[in-house]
């Protein structure tokens, strides 16, 4: 038990100091202790606040230049949407965030009047995705964080 | 427990109870979204009281300064004053000191307050005239003692064709302010800083330039100013005689048609910006004027490797009577 505890110690200390800034996380040795109830969280594991601010950057670039989607945010208070774009990020990666369902339906409501569907969250994911593999995040992770972007297809379409 | 003075009624909050659940448990329904210090919605403004830290994260640092905060973690350790982000502020008034025109259409302004106005060079202050208000953005630095604006005659414009043909020397102007989040802050030297303007998007620039010279900012300072053509401009004299005397200053003047200043260039000012500078990380961009050009510049700078929380657009909408 006291050896598993300092193993688990030292570990994430590793994992932290070659965690941030670049979000690259390998299983390595990890397996055998994670199987044994050492546990991280999504957020932790993708690299939790500094992941999401490296993941903006890059992927709010794309956005801005994703002919398919970029009409939704032409003329948008730059600012504005980037701290939104952290917040979803943060979202995405299980992170700590209070959004409900409704917020998500009534901050898209006047996307969705415009025209929003199927073939623009679509092309959200697939930035999102992009964005994880440029940051080297592993597939499973990309998968989890695509899960859960993926269960607000419905709120934001108001559906 | 803190107390909060919002809109003149003092609420009580709990302990480790955030603004915004303070206010909303007594009725007041603000603006709230991600309600995680994030997506910053929920954004307001203390007028006096000192803001935790963590409710400031991710806020410019032109913002932290003037005192804005995000309710939904701010979890207050001493009274506040706060208010809804953009509201009006303190009432001025100044005597017309000066009056001269820098171009066929555009009028340097020079009022001197009746009380100190504290500013930053770059805001700007609304001038009240009859039941108008115009924003106007401030040319000059604090230290100048008197408030300078750039006035273009708008046809037909209610509050600019007052300036320009009623006004006179001495006369009273009442206005608000100062407001605005374009502004020099010191901290960072060494910073190459990106000055885009049209037409009187100049006057703040004008300001910036100056305040970060004064200040003794030492990183490269390229200021690019564009107008349809060259009767457009202004202060063209001035600026070279600063690009000259002051090796880290560049002063590029910009024309969509005819002939160009000497230094200056044709084209559109975006893609003119761009072409000169196509590589901005590590740069603080100010960029001021007409708004569809500002939002275009702003993407485009954005694009081109630039940080979000290091771009300070102020675009100039301004009414047509």
């Amino acid at each position: 038990m006291h050896v598993m505890l300092i193993c688990r110690k030292l570990l994430l200390s590793i994992y932290r100091r070659c965690c941030i800034p670049t979000i690259a996380v390998g299983y390595c040795g990890y397996t055998n202790l994670l199987e044994k109830g050492l546990h991280m969280s999504l957020y932790e594991e993708i690299g939790g606040e500094a992941a999401v601010n490296a993941a903006v950057d890059i992927f709010y670039r794309k956005v801005l230049q994703d002919d398919r989607i970029k009409q939704f945010f032409e003329g948008v208070d730059m600012d504005r949407q980037a701290a939104k774009q952290k917040a979803f990020l943060t979202m995405a990666f299980g992170g700590p965030n209070n959004y409900t369902g409704e917020d998500m339906r009534r901050g898209h409501a006047h996307l969705v009047a415009k025209g929003l569907n199927d073939s623009h969250f679509d092309a959200v994911m697939e930035n999102l995705g992009a964005t994880l593999t440029e940051l080297n995040v592993p597939d499973n992770l990309i998968a989890q964080a695509a899960a859960i972007a993926e269960s607000t297809r419905n709120d934001v379409l108001g559906r | 427990m803190a107390s909060i003075l919002f809109e003149d009624k003092t609420y009580d909050c709990n302990s480790g109870e955030s603004v915004l659940d303070c206010l909303t448990r007594n009725g007041v329904l603000l603006p709230s979204s991600c309600r995680n210090g994030v997506c910053q919605t929920c954004m307001m403004h203390a007028v006096s009281g000192n803001i935790p830290e963590p409710a400031q994260k991710g806020l410019k640092d032109t913002l932290k300064i003037q005192g804005y905060f995000l309710a939904c973690v701010c979890r207050p350790e001493q009274d506040l004053e706060i208010r809804q982000a953009n509201t009006e502020s303190m009432r001025h008034s100044g005597i017309v000191s000066a009056m001269e025109l820098m171009n066929e259409s555009v009028m340097r302004l020079r009022l001197r307050p009746i009380e100190p106005v504290e500013y930053q060079a770059g805001q700007f202050i609304n001038l009240l005239h009859h039941d108008a208000a115009r924003s106007y953005s401030l040319a000059s630095l604090p230290g100048d003692g008197e408030l300078e604006l750039h006035v273009r005659h708008v046809p037909d414009g209610q509050v600019s064709s007052w300036i320009h043909q009623k006004l006179q020397l001495n006369d009273s102007i009442e206005f608000h302010g100062p407001a605005g989040d374009c502004f020099y802050v010191p901290g960072n030297p060494e910073q190459p800083l990106l000055l885009v303007g049209t037409g009187t998007g100049l006057a703040p620039l004008y300001g910036i330039l100056r305040d970060a010279i004064a200040r003794g900012h030492t990183g490269e300072i390229h200021l690019f100013h564009g107008s349809l053509h060259r009767d457009g401009l202004y202060l063209v004299d001035t600026l070279q005689y600063l690009a000259s005397t002051h090796d880290n200053v560049h002063y590029i003047p910009c024309v969509l048609r005819g002939e160009a200043p000497e230094g200056g260039t044709i084209g559109a000012i975006d893609d003119v910006v761009i072409n000169s500078l196509p590589k901005l990380n590590g740069w603080r961009s100010y960029l001021c004027g007409d708004p569809e050009i500002v939002r275009r510049l702003q993407s485009k700078i954005y694009l081109a490797g630039a940080s979000m929380q290091e771009i300070h657009a102020d675009a100039f909408t301004f009414t047509p009577h």
